[in-house]
């Protein structure tokens, strides 16, 4: 019998950490394709920093700051009685660190695509940056928010090195599918991770089919 | 009543270039502004609109839109702007595009009926022609009453028959709700038809503005020249 335990809590943790950076890399997605300050290549490079680096670094460091010694751990466990080290909580601020670069990089080249002068229509219609963003820039982006999402969500899901340094192995807290592998493979269990290799492997073909079908219609109706 | 001193250094291809703009427009007037590419048609365009900023005022029925220290953002200055390339919201259908500026359902349907363009109301702008794309432009430019019209080349990327249609249109809208309109065109036959003053602009200066009559000579009943 196969257990489902890790897959369903590492869509949990994809869920709620494409979820998160929704709401953190629009910001600063919009923010990127509009600027022409200095600070922008500053910006661009640590938000892409995440993919050029080993996780284990990566890892090392989130461990690093969120651990109850250092001021931030310290920070949330001493105020709010939450762990950020080998708990599910942990996993999740360690995620939004590493799949970033996937939410924001989508989103800010299909902001910068956009026609300047159609966000201009929409200022002098009266309507603020928000409303802008909302009614005018994002649906007109659906291709790049959509690769965002899932891209984000399925790299979430796929991720290894940062999910074990930060997490561990705690069976239903921090045991996600690839974590599962890695730990049947030690224990020479190659039929149990083949299978769950195998699952992985198709459900991520599946991804990466639907977003491209989707961006395909999508070229499609915009040359009809 | 509209007053404008602008002044704003300007860097072209040509180097820097001092745009320094002193003018009085009169309400419901209609002027075409001419004058050769990168001589700052546009840019003046768009810093009326508050898209671009400047030195100097623009006090429009007795508002600053731009003084000293006050700046009105683009959002509170009731501009109409219809833009060469159309900006429409390629989300929304024709009917969208204009509700989305005002909620006013009866103004939009009487501005898609003067435009002709009531059957394509539900059409999503994407599937629409340059020359229908420009009378949506017009007609969203016009949804909320604007107290200036401005029109950045509106008529450039459409074919001979387009042109003279929305030129038309031009002329039924500006007769119905009277608004002051600035025109940017390089199109002396469409300027003289449509507007009642003209002004040229050479390197950031006026070096020509009155009556279309004294600015355009005639060269053949239907062409004019600077």
């Amino acid at each position: 019998m196969i257990d489902l335990g890790p897959f369903l809590l590492s869509f949990k943790l994809a869920g709620v950490t494409t979820l998160i950076l929704f709401v953190i890399a629009l910001p600063l997605s919009w923010y990127l394709s509009q600027t022409e300050s200095r600070s922008k290549p500053v910006l661009e490079a640590l938000t892409a920093l995440p993919i050029v680096l080993p996780p284990s670094v990566l890892g090392f460091y989130i461990l690093i700051v969120l651990s109850p010694n250092s001021a931030v751990g310290g920070f949330f466990e001493d105020l709010f009685g939450v762990k950020l080290v080998f708990t599910f909580t942990g996993l999740v601020v360690a995620s939004c660190f590493y799949s970033l670069p996937f939410m924001v990089q989508p989103l800010q080249s299909g902001f910068e695509a956009l026609n300047k002068h159609m966000l201009e229509a929409s200022y002098l219609a009266g309507k603020s940056k928000l409303q802008t963003v909302w009614y005018v820039a994002l649906p007109n982006i659906k291709p790049s928010l959509i690769t965002a999402l899932i891209i984000t969500f399925a790299h979430t899901v796929g991720e290894f090195g940062v999910v074990l340094m930060v997490g561990g192995s705690i069976p239903g807290e921090t045991k996600v599918a690839s974590v599962a592998i890695y730990e049947m493979v030690e224990v020479m269990e190659y039929g149990q991770a083949h299978i769950y290799s195998a699952i992985m492997v198709l459900m991520s073909f599946m991804v990466l089919m639907a977003v491209y079908i989707f961006n395909h219609k999508q070229k499609k109706i915009g040359i009809l | 009543m509209i007053h404008l001193d602008i002044h704003k250094v300007l860097h072209g291809s040509q180097g820097e270039m001092n745009l320094d703009v002193k003018l009085e427009i009169q309400k419901g007037e209609f002027i075409a502004l001419m004058g050769e590419s990168g001589s700052g048609k546009t840019t003046l365009l768009r810093i009326l609109a508050g898209l671009e900023k400047a030195e100097g005022k623009i006090e429009v029925e007795n508002v600053f839109w731009m003084g000293e220290k006050k700046m009105l953002a683009c959002q509170e200055r009731q501009i109409g702007f219809v833009f060469q390339d159309y900006a429409l919201f390629e989300n929304m259908t024709v009917e969208q595009n204009l509700l989305f500026v005002k909620d006013d359902k009866a103004l939009a349907l009487k501005l898609l009926a003067l435009t002709e363009l009531n059957e394509l109301a539900s059409r999503n702008v994407k599937s629409l022609s340059g020359g229908q794309k420009q009378r949506v432009s017009l007609c969203r430019a016009m949804m909320n009453k604007p107290k200036l019209l401005l029109m950045d080349e509106p008529l450039s990327s459409l074919d001979a028959k387009m042109r003279v249609k929305l030129q038309n249109e031009i002329v039924k809208l500006h007769k119905e709700f009277g608004t002051t309109t600035i025109m940017v065109s390089h199109d002396t036959e469409a300027s003289y038809t449509l507007a009642d003053r003209i002004l040229v602009l050479d390197q950031g200066k006026v070096i020509k503005d009155g009556a279309k009559d004294k600015i355009l000579q005639k060269v053949t009943t239907t062409t004019y020249s600077l």
